[in-house]
């Protein structure tokens, strides 16, 4: 893995070359026997595949109305073809969103359309053969589902949503991806990601409650599945393990305890994070949104806040309501979620982004800031694909852009902004986005990395920019690993409630 | 999954490297892994290793990075309890690379 080295930066950046083939191979590792099984999925690529893909795909089409318009609608214009971050970095033309999704269409043109059936060859449909079903495992797990693409669609493709059709077509007949599923295993058995257990998460909170006490003299809580503590914060397991992550988590802390908020996290529900997302299966996606509700009624909270975490909050923003009641939306029939409805406090917005709030807290007054404590700091922001494009913050278009930024300005005084090609609703993903942030993918991820490597480089040079802050643990991890190799300091990248804890004047409540 | 042999015993690994029983472990299987690694075991790793390895038997699973820096730190000195003297020791990552060696699972997830 050590010679994966960066690509250059591009001088103007415009279309690559195109290098055919240049991401072909076996895509990642994928899921053994034990993994599969232990989520209810075939162990290894069943005999009759063929037939059951098909089937799938047939199922899938009638189930997602959207799944069939996409299908049929691309007219293949090419306005998507330069927009993926991974066709800039690695030049595959496969890797161009139109051509990534034609790898289904043209298997959905043989099978449910006419012409298709008829004149496959005049059509471009395809038979799913063995090479075509491999293509789609290698390409399919080659695409982080963070829909800028979809932003410059005329017709409005989601190609996330085809990424996730095929993942969950490969799911069915066995044929799934290690990380992804080994995820999903861990959070349904362990309550995380991560598979930390209880009581190592105890012994990490006590140790931060120590560390916070040495810095700052004050008892600063991490309180853990507290029964009637007003909120809960439900974080990804990365808060409690990685860096830079952690110390986002001390600056969610540190906001809580300078807002005199009663607060808890849970260790059943211990993960902001939804694999389930990410391999497009809706019976995955639910189960491990309900362990959230089921915390949520154990301990009696009010509001449920959710930490920096991208793709957690598309999934808390987006589908919470109707998947557990956390949120208006859920079914009439669903007795818990409409349990949970009565439970929450209404008067605040369910599920609250903890930017949310954090910023309402500034706006109240309730916070005070040294904003010399983060001068050493020229800081930029990133915004994570989810977030942008995938969820919104605040009671405003755009708030989910406006409102990280505001806590930055309000904690810091130096603020740049990268080039507005690649931030709001235009920002490319982190490269490790959707599934990928695994080993065995390094050198796309390192590929993927490109533009946003670029956009960083260009306010480095310009404005001597040494802070990247996001809020994402993905992106914290994925830049954290790629940095390095494009030649950055890994510490480059934080989390904003790391800009935070930094200057947040904390006077004892007690 | 994979095959390693070390003084002519075969070990079983996943496909990363990573022992899939963790009882097979031991210093000579620990060299190897170190070797595949392109590192060299100094006293330094060690010392990182077998934290790793009384912590895992306590809680089941590795350290968080800031755990194992204070640690290292509260053990060995000041000067060793911060995240560059560990990546120092394992450019990789001192989660993944060290767990790898000493035995350990790999952390999953969002790290």
């Amino acid at each position: 893995m050590s010679d994966i080295t960066a690509p250059a930066y591009r001088v103007i950046p415009i279309i690559p070359a195109l290098k055919p083939g240049a991401m072909e191979g076996k895509g990642p590792f994928v899921a053994n026997e034990k993994i599969n099984e232990a989520i209810g999925f075939p162990g290894k690529l069943v005999d009759d595949w063929h037939d059951k893909a098909i089937a799938k795909m047939g199922e899938l089409l009638s189930k997602y109305r959207s799944f069939k318009v996409y299908m049929d609608a691309c007219v293949h214009c090419g306005a998507c073809t330069d927009k993926c971050h991974y066709f800039i970095g690695t030049q595959d033309p496969k890797n161009m969103p139109v051509a990534r999704q034609d790898l289904v269409r043209s298997v959905y043109r043989r099978y449910f359309t006419l012409p298709g059936k008829l004149f496959p060859k005049l059509v471009g449909a395809r038979d799913l053969t063995r090479e075509v079903l491999d293509e789609w495992y290698n390409y399919f797990n080659q695409c982080s589902e963070c829909r800028r693409c979809s932003v410059f669609c005329p017709y409005g493709i989601d190609t996330a949503e085809v990424t996730m059709a095929a993942r969950e077509i490969l799911d069915s007949i066995g044929y799934g991806q290690k990380y992804s599923n080994e995820i999903i295993g861990k959070v349904h058995k362990i309550g995380n990601n991560l598979g930390l257990p209880g009581p190592a998460l105890l012994d990490t909170l006590e140790g931060l409650e120590e560390d916070v006490k040495e810095d700052t003299g004050i008892d600063v809580k991490f309180p853990i599945d507290v029964k009637g503590a007003e909120v809960l914060l439900i974080t990804p397991s990365a808060d409690f393990f990685a860096e830079p992550h952690i110390d986002s988590l001390i600056g969610y802390a540190k906001v809580f305890h300078a807002t005199g908020t009663s607060w808890t996290l849970s260790t059943m529900a211990s993960e902001a994070g939804n694999f389930g997302m990410f391999i497009g299966n809706y019976e995955q996606l639910r189960k491990i949104a309900l362990r959230i509700r089921e915390a949520a009624l154990e301990l009696g909270v009010k509001r449920i806040v959710v930490g920096e975490c991208g793709h957690a909050w598309r999934v808390a923003y987006s589908f919470w309501n109707t998947l557990s009641g956390v949120g208006d939306g859920a079914s009439e029939v669903d007795r818990f979620a409409q349990m949970l409805q009565k439970q929450l406090d209404h008067r605040y917005k369910q599920p609250t982004h903890i930017c949310e709030f954090t910023w309402d807290a500034i706006e109240r007054g309730a916070l005070t800031f040294d904003k010399s404590k983060n001068d050493k700091h020229i800081i930029t922001f990133h915004d994570s694909c989810n977030v942008a494009r995938g969820s919104r913050m605040g009671d405003y278009a755009g708030g989910q852009f406006e409102i990280p930024r505001n806590i930055i300005k309000t904690v810091a005084n130096n603020f740049v902004e990268m080039s507005p090609e690649t931030t709001r609703e235009r920002t490319f993903c982190c490269g490790g986005g959707g599934g990928l942030l695994t080993d065995d993918l390094l050198e796309i991820r390192v590929k993927g990395a490109l533009p946003r490597m670029e956009a960083l480089n260009q306010v480095k040079e310009e404005h001597g920019v040494n802070f990247m802050a996001t809020i994402c643990a993905i992106c914290k991890a994925q830049f954290t690993k790629v940095l390095p190799i494009y030649g950055f300091d890994r510490r480059v990248v934080g989390g904003v409630h790391q800009l935070v804890s930094n200057a947040i004047i904390l006077g004892d409540k007690k | 999954m994979a095959n390693i042999e070390v003084d002519g015993k075969s070990y079983e690994t996943d496909e990363e490297g990573y022992l899939i029983n963790l009882t097979d472990w031991n210093s000579d299987v620990a060299n190897y892994i170190a070797k595949t690694e392109n590192i060299d075991m100094s006293e330094q790793h060690w010392e990182v290793i077998n934290f790793l390895r009384e912590y895992f038997e306590e809680y089941q699973i590795a350290p968080a990075v800031r755990v194992l820096t204070k640690a290292i730190g509260k053990k060995l000195g000041p000067e060793k309890g911060t995240s560059e003297y560990l990546y120092g020791l394992f450019p990789y990552g001192p989660g993944k690379q060290a767990c790898k060696i000493a035995g350990l699972p790999k952390p999953t997830g969002c790290v």
